[in-house]
């Protein structure tokens, strides 16, 4: 034999999955959701979401190239995906400028100052809505009208934050839910709101494409809804005139979101079936907490990245079942 | 459903190509090399020296201890050295070279291939005749087989457990055994039950081996102590806690053996060698191999003499592609990466298996993304990240306190990963280092 043979220990056989395949899958899950805010909010939807992943993944390219002085990696797929989530998390109307401060911030801030992928506490794209959100406040919460939407009205609010102020004035929420969208309206996504919010059902569509490819298991995401779900259960049966029913949370503010494409970020949730679990619920109490009881009409965001806080944590303390006993 | 682990596994391709290959006989090699140790244990030490004339069934080299086995040649002629040669280890191992002269066996050999059922022998004849024949996992553990039979005082078994699994990918000899030579293989469980005074015993067959469960279920349906037990096909089955868990729901404690739960595991191809010892007289010298790969022509299954080189096998199966890459001794989630074909054919070769090159080179590890798969697949419930990570850093305390020890080196973690992180390479690492600490802690 003239040819020099692998010399490697086992396992020789390796699964065809990778990290790449695992990214653009879930890009990939996101693409429905996209169409349809681009069928409701048109071009501005394409401005927004190719402006957030260009600026991603340049930001990425230069700061590894020229600030960490390594080989940059942006073909990975995370930097386009952290743009895509973003650019999901804020109005279509906002502008450019902002929106390349926030890719800025995720990217920068959020992922590359812990040593990139793998290495961030936090989901980089809400720490870039986050900070957008609290920078400029005015630009991130005046959502635009849907292009095939019945009215002159130029932005409004979201239907979670008309609700707010509604009860914040006294007013029954039975009566104001006259004027908010039905339960299917929400669920295929005819409402104000972020790009990525707005369609649940499309939403859904990615998760059930995500769980068959075995991307993500279904752990974080079911436990976060139905936290929600149970949680403000509890709050409308008890007084049905300050708390909203519990499937409008569901179908709103960027809860499916949320629990679908942002808590199961693989680098910030924890790693056992078991963590997931106490980190699922952990986001739906907060979020139901801070909706309804917070200064914001939206919590998930905030709810996601608390959690992410407590990651290492419940890393730490809760182990697999090991076999044989042994703790 | 079907029964199975409930902890992790992994579902590597099958890629059974040799499945419906009927076992040849591979014709005698000219010469053998036959290593001392091929078991795990104290070698064997040799018994014969250069210009010997041995007959095939001839012990040539004496147990070293409780734990070893005889070792016999598998051929006729004279012993032209012993000396070092590499075998699958890649390292030097000593051992004996015989140049092949006729086929001429010891006279107590049985050689036709008669089926013979009865017998009269009661457990010590039974072990004894076991340990005579040199008999091992042949597994691919290579532990001998005398030393399960025999449990440590104040263990008992209640069941014998057969591995017919046959979990790791390409492999079929286990497979072809168990449906050629069926009745054989019962009479060799029966008399492991004898051996152990057990009167259940399970076969643990994976259900991507249809043909031989209905085969064996057929021959065992007017003995109730004997079962045949489906199981769902899912990788590391094939480990003895994993089988064990699969087959009666019995957990092995961390740190103990099966016996603790009552079971004594055994592998199809050692009943078969069971039957043989006992009722043929014929010692361990002879195996079957399967020889596969994606671009071999002609993938098969061999009975093989114990010495033969691989190259042999190799030729005989279509000889040795263009594309060749890696060449691995067992199977690929297991096996060994050999250097050469230049290596003998011993007790625990299960297969021969040839990758094409792409396939062979491993892919640059990137961050671990903290995806969690690891941890999910992982049979034995622990945390390969951060194993690694602990083994890298040397943080030998927290490795022990995390159950490194427990690891059964099956692979699953590194075949998930989709970050391609070495992590059974140092978690290699930390259960060498971590053992040293132990053994001398006990000093
Ligand atoms: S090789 Fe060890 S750590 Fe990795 S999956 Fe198997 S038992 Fe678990
Ligand atoms: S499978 Fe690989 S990438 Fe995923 S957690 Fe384990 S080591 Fe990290």
């Amino acid at each position: 034999m003239s040819k020099l043979l692998t010399i490697s220990p086992s396992p020789h056989v390796h699964t065809s999955d990778s990290v790449n395949k695992i990214m653009y899958r879930v890009i990939l899950a996101l693409v429905p959701a996209l169409v349809w805010s681009v069928f409701m909010f048109g071009l501005d939807a394409v401005r927004v979401t190719l402006l957030a992943v260009v600026a991603c993944m340049g930001f990425e390219y230069l700061i590894q190239r020229f600030l960490m002085k390594e080989e940059p990696k942006i073909t990975d797929g995370s930097a386009a995906l952290t743009g895509i989530l973003l650019a999901f998390n804020v109005p279509a109307s906002i502008p450019s400028w902002i929106i390349i401060i926030g890719a800025l911030v995720a990217v920068g801030v959020g992922k590359l100052s812990f040593g990139g992928l793998g290495n961030n506490p936090f989901n980089p794209a809400l720490v870039g809505r986050v900070f957008l959100l609290i920078s400029f406040p005015v630009q991130m919460t005046s959502w635009p009208i849907g292009i095939h939407a019945q009215t002159d009205a130029v932005t409004t609010a979201t239907p979670l934050a008309i609700l707010k102020e509604g009860v914040k004035n006294g007013q029954p929420v039975a009566d104001l839910m006259h004027n908010l969208p039905s339960s299917i309206d929400l669920l295929y996504g005819n409402m104000a709101g972020s790009m990525g919010e707005i369609s649940a059902m499309l939403l859904l569509l990615g998760f059930a494409y995500m769980l068959w490819k075995k991307v993500i298991s279904w752990h974080i995401p079911v436990f976060v809804l139905g936290t929600i779900f149970v949680f403000q259960g509890v709050l409308f049966l008890a007084n049905p005139d300050k708390f909203i029913e519990p499937v409008f949370h569901l179908l709103t503010g960027g809860a499916m979101l949320g629990a679908i494409f942002m808590a199961t970020d693989m680098v910030t949730s924890p790693m056992t079936h078991k963590g997931q679990l106490i980190f699922g619920i952990g986001i739906g109490v907060i979020t139901v907490l801070i909706r309804n009881f917070g200064a914001y009409p939206e919590g998930i965001s905030f709810a996601i990245l608390i959690m992410n806080g407590f990651t290492p944590l419940i890393n730490a303390y809760v182990k697999p079942k090991r076999f044989g006993g042994k703790k | 459903m079907l029964k199975t682990f409930k902890l992790g596994g992994v579902h590597p391709a099958e890629n059974k190509f040799s499945a419906d290959k009927a076992i040849e006989k591979l014709a005698l090699p000219k010469s053998v090399f036959i290593p001392v140790a091929q078991h795990i244990g104290a070698p064997a030490q040799a018994l014969v020296k250069k210009g010997d004339q041995v007959k095939v069934g001839q012990v040539i080299a004496k147990a070293g201890g409780f734990v070893s086995a005889n070792i016999h040649s598998s051929v006729s002629g004279t012993v032209t050295k012993v000396d070092l040669a590499t075998d699958a280890s890649g390292y030097p191992k000593q051992g004996i070279f015989i140049e092949v002269a006729g086929d001429e066996w010891e006279e107590c050999i049985v050689t036709d291939e008669t089926l013979v059922e009865r017998f009269e022998a009661d457990s010590k004849t039974i072990i004894d005749k076991i340990n005579e024949a040199g008999i091992v996992g042949l597994g691919g553990a290579t532990f001998p087989t005398h030393v399960k039979l025999m449990p440590p005082p104040g263990s008992k078994a209640e069941m014998l457990i057969i591995n017919g699994v046959e979990c790791e990918p390409y492999l079929t000899a286990d497979h072809r055994l168990m449906l050629e030579k069926g009745p054989e293989l019962l009479v060799g469980i029966r008399l492991l039950m004898c051996a152990l005074s057990v009167n259940k015993a399970y076969i643990g067959i994976e259900n991507n081996k249809k043909d031989a469960i209905e085969s064996l279920k057929k021959l065992c349906a007017s003995d109730a102590s004997i079962e045949v037990v489906p199981l769902k096909v899912k990788y590391p089955q094939g480990g003895e806690k994993q089988l064990i868990k699969a087959v009666t729901g019995r957990e092995v404690p961390s740190g103990a053996l099966p016996i603790a739960v009552g079971a004594v595991v055994s592998n199809v191809g050692t009943a078969f060698a069971v039957y043989e010892a006992v009722q043929k007289n014929k010692p361990l010298i002879e195996r079957v191999v399967t020889v596969t790969g994606k671009s071999l022509s002609k993938p098969s299954n061999f009975l093989v003499r114990i010495g033969t080189p691989a190259n042999e096998l190799v030729e005989a199966a279509g000889g040795l592609p263009e594309d060749t890459g890696k060449i691995i001794s067992g199977g690929p989630m297991m096996g060994k990466a050999v250097a050469s074909l230049d290596i003998p054919v011993t007790k625990g070769t299960s297969g021969i298996l040839i990758m094409p090159d792409p396939d062979a080179k491993r892919k640059t590890s990137q961050n671990c993304i903290r995806c969690g798969r690891c941890v999910t697949v992982c049979p034995m419930g622990l945390e390969p990240f951060l194993l690694m990570t602990v083994s890298e850093k040397q943080i030998w305390e927290r490795a022990e306190k995390d159950c490194i020890m427990d690891c059964i080196e099956c692979g699953s973690c590194s075949f998930t990963c989709p970050a391609d992180r070495p992590l059974l390479d140092y978690i290699r690492l930390g259960k060498g280092k971590v053992g040293q600490i132990i053994r001398s802690r006990k000093k």
